[in-house]
């Protein structure tokens, strides 16, 4: 439980479920509680630390609604209007925020109502769940109104215990006892007045856009204006501490067309120069050029992805302007060539050969991998070629399960003179679904669960080859070879 | 057993500045120092088996001359993986470069290919640009190989041009070499070893040209040697097809298995 020091005691602020079914409740002094329970948990109540936290939660809870605002000490309301259906209705959605807050371990209680104050009150003050909100309201007490302990007190004085009851009286006779304040929030219990929350501000949109006097097709115009726009968007991304990942041009043409036009860096940037080349290289791989038509209404430039980039200190060794550089490059040709044509290679956990390594876009931000070392004075074994899929070869062997003695690949006869194996690789059998078989059994799952005797062999030429008997003769009749590498 | 010739680059006469010493005296003193960096070095593959020997020499000078930390920009067109296969980075690594270094970029057209290039070259970003040009490129010419020399010679970027498939033309490449894969010196147990290469020089802008060497790659010190100095450690000839007397050791009682 947490304790302040209220009015020259310390007095317990808040306490949890377990020290609730003791008796204990928050305004009762520290040391009538120890009286009660020698060994309480007590921790001090740190006010601006749970404000923080709401605040966290609000900005979390805008996953669900945009408009969220925090309700202190302890309260956050969205508005749903019009958001529900994404997350399968009411229900889902409040199931969906319960699921989220309880990974997060923490408890909450979830309300909803036609007003703000009306879901804040039965949150705080109804039983859970609602079942009927009209009436849950009219049951609330009338300290859901929040006119502050006095007016409470006066108006259970009153006789007035439910807000029904007080709802029941009219509204004069309320204003003249306790002001007009109490009279709106009555209509704002009730739902007969709605007013709009104050919602968290979220940072603007990146969404530059200019426009132009009458609509221009004049190519250097548009470059000229487009550059002025990069040039805004560099200053509010400095002022943010942001970099652009990515960037939407959007050309409005005066006959209604619009022609939108999108790049992507590696690394977050705000360099006006270099988004403008990005653009440029952008332009020149479409497959029609732009067609200005009447000309251009006004463009737009659209941020949809940005990055914390911190204000760069140049470095004296050119190292950094090396990594820059490399990017810079990589941007580049990714944007002309797409970004799934530039790729570098990553290692995968499998030691089937054609699945030994990864294509990642080279654009794509990779944490560093480490390839295994060669160990030292040993020769190549894998080849720096592979075919995918494998290219089968005739092989003559001199023993069945032995190596090849020459085989014939692309119509040329070659004569082994150098091998090195087997290589005994197996198939993946824990990704089959009926598990692992050893022998004659593997001809029934088919091709894919065989296991294959990699030979790495020369021939008289000197070319270096990587070969497979693709099954065992007891795995199968037959077994077929196949070229599967090119050493060096 | 096999020893490790500890006798590495051995460059007579003061290397040329940005030149990379290959490790064989008679074939850097041909160059002038050795192969010269920010030029065009293309390499030709002496017979259509002989790619993938033309492209591992290729890829030796370029992970030489970019060193251990640099980048190295591979540039394929499409088809070029169906044909001579995917680049594994595995087997980089067992060339000795840095698979974690490598960018491999597929491009549809030599027009695209040439584009990448010139930009790849344009700065200081990689070590070193290894470009694959297959068959005849009409698009290649004089004026374009001019312009490749120009961009790596700005920049210091050297550009390996690999040319499978395709008979030399005139260009401004500063080297011309045909490349055929040459018998490896064979380990204990007849095993293939390390990676050996038939090289020709066949043009050298301003220097000697129609020499040719037997060289071997060795990973480890990232340098060419000759296979000859090594091959007397280990001989234990034995008889065998022509072919097998024909090379230089065998040793059948060693059976390596991987």
């Amino acid at each position: 439980m947490l304790v302040a020091r209220i009015r020259g005691a310390l007095r317990l602020c808040a306490v949890d479920a377990h020290a609730r079914r003791q008796g204990l409740a928050p305004g009762l002094t520290l040391a009538d509680a120890r009286a009660r329970h020698p060994d309480l948990v007590v921790a001090d109540m740190d006010e601006q630390a749970d404000r923080d936290w709401l605040k966290r939660l609000a900005r979390h809870c805008r996953d669900w609604s945009p408009l969220v605002t925090i309700v202190p000490p302890d309260g956050i309301t969205l508005d749903i209007t019009g958001v529900s259906h994404l997350f399968g209705g009411e229900a889902g959605l409040s199931s969906g925020i319960e699921d989220a807050l309880a990974t997060m371990r923490m408890t909450c209680r979830l309300a909803m109502a036609a007003t703000a104050e009306a879901a804040q009150a039965l949150a705080r003050h109804a039983p859970l769940p609602v079942e009927d909100e009209h009436g849950a309201v009219r049951a609330l007490p009338v300290a859901a109104l929040g006119l502050g302990e006095e007016a409470s007190l006066a108006l259970r004085r009153a006789g007035l215990t439910t807000i029904g009851a007080v709802a029941a009286r009219s509204s004069a006779s309320i204003v003249a006892r306790f002001g007009l304040q109490a009279v709106t929030a009555l209509r704002r219990l009730t739902g007969e007045e709605a007013a709009p929350i104050a919602p968290l501000p979220q940072p603007a949109p990146l969404h530059f856009r200019r426009r132009f006097a009458e609509p221009t097709g004049h190519q250097a115009t548009v470059a000229a204006c487009f550059a002025d726009l990069l040039r805004e968007a560099s200053g509010t991304l400095e002022e943010r501490g942001l970099g652009g990942r990515r960037f939407a041009l959007t050309l409005f043409r005066s006959d209604g067309a619009r022609h939108r036009l999108d790049i992507e860096t590696g690394q977050p940037t705000r360099d006006p120069a270099l988004v403008m080349r990005l653009f440029e290289e952008r332009i020149g791989t479409l497959a029609d050029p732009l067609d200005p038509g009447f000309g251009y209404d006004s463009i737009t430039l659209f941020l949809p992805v940005t990055e914390p980039l911190a204000a760069s200190q140049p470095t004296l060794d050119g190292n950094e302007r090396k990594t820059a550089a490399l990017s810079d490059l990589i941007d580049r040709l990714s944007t002309r060539l797409g970004s799934e044509r530039l790729f570098r290679l990553i290692p995968q956990d499998s030691h089937i050969p054609e699945q030994a390594q990864l294509a990642l876009p080279a654009i794509r931000e990779t944490v560093p991998v480490r390839w295994p070392a060669p160990l030292r004075d040993e020769p190549p074994m894998r080849p720096l070629f592979l075919f995918d899929p494998p290219h089968p070869v005739a092989v003559i062997a001199q023993v069945p399960d032995g190596p090849p003695h020459r085989f014939r690949w692309r119509r040329k006869l070659h004569e082994v003179r150098l091998y090195e194996g087997p290589e005994r690789i197996a198939a993946e059998w824990w990704r089959r679904p009926d598990g692992h078989h050893t022998g004659a059994g593997g001809e029934q799952s088919g091709t894919a669960g065989l296991t294959r005797d990699y030979y790495r062999i020369e021939d008289v030429r000197g070319r270096r080859y990587w070969i497979f008997r693709h099954g065992l003769y007891d795995e199968k009749p037959d077994p077929r070879w196949y070229l599967h590498g090119l050493f060096a | 057993m096999r020893i490790i010739p500890t006798l590495a680059a051995d460059c007579t006469g003061p290397a040329e500045a940005g030149c990379w010493a290959s490790g064989i005296a008679s074939l850097d003193a041909a160059l002038g120092g050795g192969l010269a960096g920010g030029r065009v070095h293309e390499v030709y593959a002496a017979d259509a088996d002989d790619v993938a020997a033309a492209a591992g020499f290729a890829g030796a000078v370029a992970m030489g001359m970019a060193g251990e930390r640099a980048a190295v920009l591979w540039l394929r067109p499409q088809r070029a993986a169906s044909r001579g296969g995917i680049v594994q980075a595995h087997g980089w690594a067992e060339l000795g470069g840095a698979a974690d270094r490598i960018v491999i970029g597929l491009v549809p057209d030599t027009l695209a290919l040439l584009r990448a290039a010139i930009d790849a070259l344009r700065g200081p970003a990689t070590g070193a640009v290894i470009v694959e040009g297959w068959g005849a490129l009409r698009e290649l010419d004089l004026t374009a190989s001019r312009r490749l020399a120009l961009a790596a010679e700005a920049s210091g970027v050297p550009l390996l041009l690999l040319r499978p498939e395709a008979k030399p033309v005139p260009s401004a490449a500063r080297t011309r070499w045909q490349v055929a894969a040459a018998p490896s010196r064979a380990l204990p147990g007849n095993a293939p070893g390390h990676p050996v290469f038939d090289i020709t020089l066949l043009r050298q802008r301003g220097g000697p040209c129609g020499l040719g060497w037997r060289l071997e790659w060795n990973r480890d010190q990232r340098a060419f040697q000759e296979p000859a100095l090594s091959g007397a450690v280990v001989s234990v000839p034995v008889g065998g097809s022509a072919a097998d007397r024909a090379s230089r050791p065998a040793d059948p009682n060693h059976r390596r298995i991987a």
